[in-house]
């Protein structure tokens, strides 16, 4: 279950995703992201409600990011919740994004 | 999202954790016997690997964490570096008990385990690996630092030895993986069990545009770099689920440059970025790149067929996968050679069973309504479809049969645990294993059996000392058998104990009331007297038994599934209990007889013969209760009488029934003819009714009620002059 909202305001679409982000979602998401991302040329993604996101949940926001350069717009992550920060860091995506990412002091990766 | 499809995999991860649980404490009750038994290490070891493998699939944590410790020490009991002890045994079999309650707690409750269960299992491991010697900060001298192997099947000429001491592990999962149902990141995290992932990249190439991109097909590419103390084969399994579909290459430690020469060549990516994700991973250095970029060149030139083999692991033939629970089970199974077997749920197999009842009552009536037209040909039909209807019966009542092996197999861990409690070493035998039961049987014998056990082994089997002193060996035994014995199945309970005392029984019947000073029973009859109720001669009530409580408890179970308890027994030597249950529980081959207008089944297994009484064989009346037959003096019942029927009637036919070596006469009116029915039960007014033990419904649609001729054949020696009640 996930719901995603928008909001666009001179340009920038501002876009909230609480809930899952994984396979069972993914068809969803990835239309409302692109179809917001269409009609604006900058986008920010706040991913504090994520709950749970897997390895389709991920691909979407790297595909989301790829499309940011392909069409030349600005794509940001911000607020990334807990599971998404783990993700991010059992994969080393971090510097694919390049957001700046808030890491507590007791997060351990994998091990 | 909890779909119904996570909770179907779900609810057959815990079915496979059960049964591969039970083959675990199987093989590790086998290894009490006999401590080298390969075969037996090797089936507790892939029961613990199996369950450490779906569990990570499915993120279990917690789970995998504790199985890994299991299995870590199961491995080098395989390999011979740790031997089998009775403490190792013991601590094996707590922690399959515990893993038994971690996988129910994660799989029904749906949550992390409370802190009483972390902290059960923290001592668990503590205690395994203080079993491996295993000391957190201390050295010890006994553990040799395990170097991963070099790959001894490289013989490529030429080229160097790579410095890295880490794994270096390719994976492109494939399209279709997380549609599959499964995750890469799930198995990241369990390949970060094996040791410590030092780096990881994630490889986005194949990520189409966005109009194309399938958003539950998986783009992904990855190059690990594990440090693992693991050899190349538990890291293949890892990937096991995903090993058909998936690209896969796994590199040693310092393994020889041409590796990467060869895995830069079979991978899609730019070798550019290729090598420059190997470096950052410290797979290679910088010169050892270049030299590898160098060969490159001639990558076209150079066949390199070794390499390509060695790096390129053989895929294993195996069915393509679904979903990683499908794959589990039949993973599994092709390495079990056992007979092909699905799974149904026993609530479809008792809706069948019911419909064929109703299919044999509906049989019959066509079979009587045609059997009075003239239609031959009707009745050729439906004879033909009785005969069908019949064989359909048969198997239906097939499939609810089971070996009665396995509940006697699970009993080996209840002598286990019980002579530990007792201080005494006994050992169970098992015979007739392959007897099959109804299953509902089977279920409902499961308790009394294991009444009957414990109580052999507590006041049957005598102590090590008596033993000996009476020159038996001072390993005691306790032996279950069972088979099939004209119509009714037996099993037995034995002992190689004390047997009972008779004189006990009979002075503590004498002092309870329950027998007059002047009885004449049989030693047979006072045995049976330690199934009345509060009835025990037990000096002692241990925790097992003793309470007089069990024995009884135990006669009506059984009595409850139609079936009788006996027992023998030989003093000094031991005891024998048989217990005696009908084959089924559903339909019945009965013998149709008639009084006045109404009919009565008998169990066709049980009937010996008819008789017709002529004038004479009525007077052949010994006396009231008895009946010469051919010199055999038969009691027998009336069933006019025995049933309130009013009048005379004609009498005219005897039934000879013998049920557990007792025989005795039925006469009736009329003999009306084979007739297989399916038992109703009878309502709950009819409980106390002696003597019956069901109905059915004839073809002409009348109630018959279904004689319990054990029961009859009981009161016929009651009435013939015994003095139990």
């Amino acid at each position: 279950m996930v719901e995603i909202s928008a909001r666009r305001r001179k340009g920038v679409c501002r876009m909230e995703i609480v809930g899952d982000m994984t396979i069972y979602e993914a068809l969803e998401i990835k239309k409302k992201l692109l179809s917001s991302f269409d009609k604006a040329q900058e986008m920010e993604v706040n991913l504090s409600g994520v709950s749970e996101i897997d390895s389709a949940g991920i691909q979407l926001l790297m595909l989301m990011k790829m499309e940011s350069q392909r069409q030349g717009k600005k794509l940001r992550l911000t607020a990334h919740s807990e599971a998404t920060l783990k993700v991010l860091d059992t994969l080393s995506l971090s510097a694919f994004f390049g957001d700046p990412v808030l890491i507590s002091a007791d997060d351990s990766p994998l091990h | 999202m909890m779909s119904t499809e996570m909770e179907e995999a779900k609810r057959l991860f815990k079915q496979e954790c059960e049964e591969l649980l039970q083959a675990m404490e199987e093989g590790l009750l086998s290894l009490e016997c006999d401590p080298k038994d390969g075969d037996s290490i090797n089936s507790v070891f892939r029961a613990a690997h199996t369950i450490k493998g779906t569990a990570g699939v499915f993120g279990f944590d917690e789970i995998v964490a504790f199985t890994h410790v299991v299995e870590t020490l199961l491995e080098r009991v395989r390999d011979g570096v740790l031997n089998v002890s009775d403490d190792l045994l013991v601590t094996l079999l707590k922690s399959g008990d515990y893993l038994g309650e971690l996988v129910h707690h994660t799989l029904t409750e749906d949550a992390t385990p409370g802190e009483t269960l972390i902290a059960q299992g923290q001592l668990l491991i503590d205690n395994l690996n203080a079993l491996m010697g295993v000391e957190s900060s201390l050295p010890d001298e006994k553990m040799i630092p395990v170097e991963a192997p070099l790959e001894s099947a490289v013989i490529v000429e030429g080229g160097h030895l790579v410095e890295t001491d880490n794994w270096h592990i390719s994976v492109r999962f494939g399209r279709d993986v997380l549609r599959n149902g499964m995750d890469p990141l799930a198995f990241f995290h369990y390949l970060a069990t094996l040791g410590e992932i030092v780096a990881l990249a994630t490889l986005h190439d194949d990520l189409p545009e966005a109009a194309e991109m399938d958003p539950e097909s998986c783009y992904l590419g990855f190059e690990v770099d594990l440090h693992s103390a693991s050899d190349r084969e538990a890291i293949e399994r890892v990937f096991e689920f995903v090993r058909d579909d998936c690209q896969l290459h796994i590199i040693p430690p310092r393994s020889n440059i041409s590796n990467y020469i060869s895995l830069i060549n079979s991978l899609p990516e730019d070798e550019m970025r290729l090598g420059e994700i190997l470096v950052r991973g410290k797979a290679l250095t910088e010169r050892e790149l270049e030299q590898v970029l160098a060969q490159q060149v001639q990558k076209s030139d150079v066949a390199d067929p070794i390499g390509r083999m060695l790096v390129d692991e053989a895929v294993v033939d195996q069915q393509v996968v679904h979903a990683a629970v499908d794959k589990q089970v039949q993973t599994r199974r092709k390495k079990i050679p056992e007979i092909h077997s699905i799974r149904v749920d026993s609530s479809k197999l008792d809706e069948l069973i019911n419909l064929v009842g109703e299919l044999v009552i509906a049989g019959a009536r066509s079979y009587l309504l045609a059997q009075r037209t003239n239609n031959d040909e009707l009745l050729e039909t439906i004879a033909g479809t009785s005969r069908l209807v019949e064989e359909i019966r048969d198997n239906a009542l097939n499939l609810r049969m089971v070996p009665i092996g396995d509940t006697f197999r699970r009993f080996q861990r209840v002598v286990y645990d019980v002579s530990k409690e007792l201080g005494k070493d006994i050992q169970l035998n098992i015979d007739g294993a392959e007897t099959e039961l109804d299953k509902t049987v089977i279920e409902k014998i499961s308790d009394p059996l294991t009444h009957l056990i414990r109580n052999s082994m507590d006041h049957g089997i005598e102590s090590a000392e008596e033993r000996e002193a009476a020159g038996k060996p001072a390993k005691g035994t306790v032996s279950l058998n069972a088979y099939h014995d004209s119509g009714t199945i037996v099993i037995e309970i034995s002992d190689d104990g004390g047997g009972l005392n008779r004189d006990k029984i009979l002075a503590k019947a004498l002092e309870r009331g329950m027998l007059a000073a002047n009885h004449n029973l049989s030693d047979r009859e006072i045995y049976r007297l330690i199934f009345e109720a509060g009835f025990s001669t037990a000096d002692e009530v241990t925790n097992l038994s003793g309470r007089g409580v069990g024995m009884d408890v135990v006669n009506r179970n059984i009595a409850a599934l139609r079936g009788s308890i006996d027992v023998e027994s030989t003093p000094g030597q031991g005891s024998t209990m048989l217990i005696r249950l009908p084959l089924t529980l559903a339909i019945i081959d009965g013998f149709l007889v008639g009084v006045d207008d109404t009919s009565y089944v008998v169990p066709l297994d049980l009937i010996m013969e008819c008789v017709e009484l002529t004038g004479d064989e009525n007077s052949a009346i010994v006396d009231h209760d008895f009946i010469n037959l051919r010199g055999e003096v038969l009691p027998f019942i009336r069933l006019r009488e025995k049933f309130s029927h009013n009048g005379q009637g004609r009498q005219e036919s005897l039934v000879v029934v013998e049920y557990a070596g007792q025989r005795a006469g039925l006469v009736v009116d009329e003999l009306l003819g084979e007739f297989q029915t399916v038992i109703k039960p009878l309502g709950k007014i009819f409980q106390s009714l002696r003597g019956v033990s069901g109905a059915t419904i004839l073809g002409s649609g009348d109630v018959a009620v279904i004689l319990d001729v054990p029961n009859l054949i009981k009161q016929t020696v009651v009435t013939a002059g015994g003095t139990l009640h």
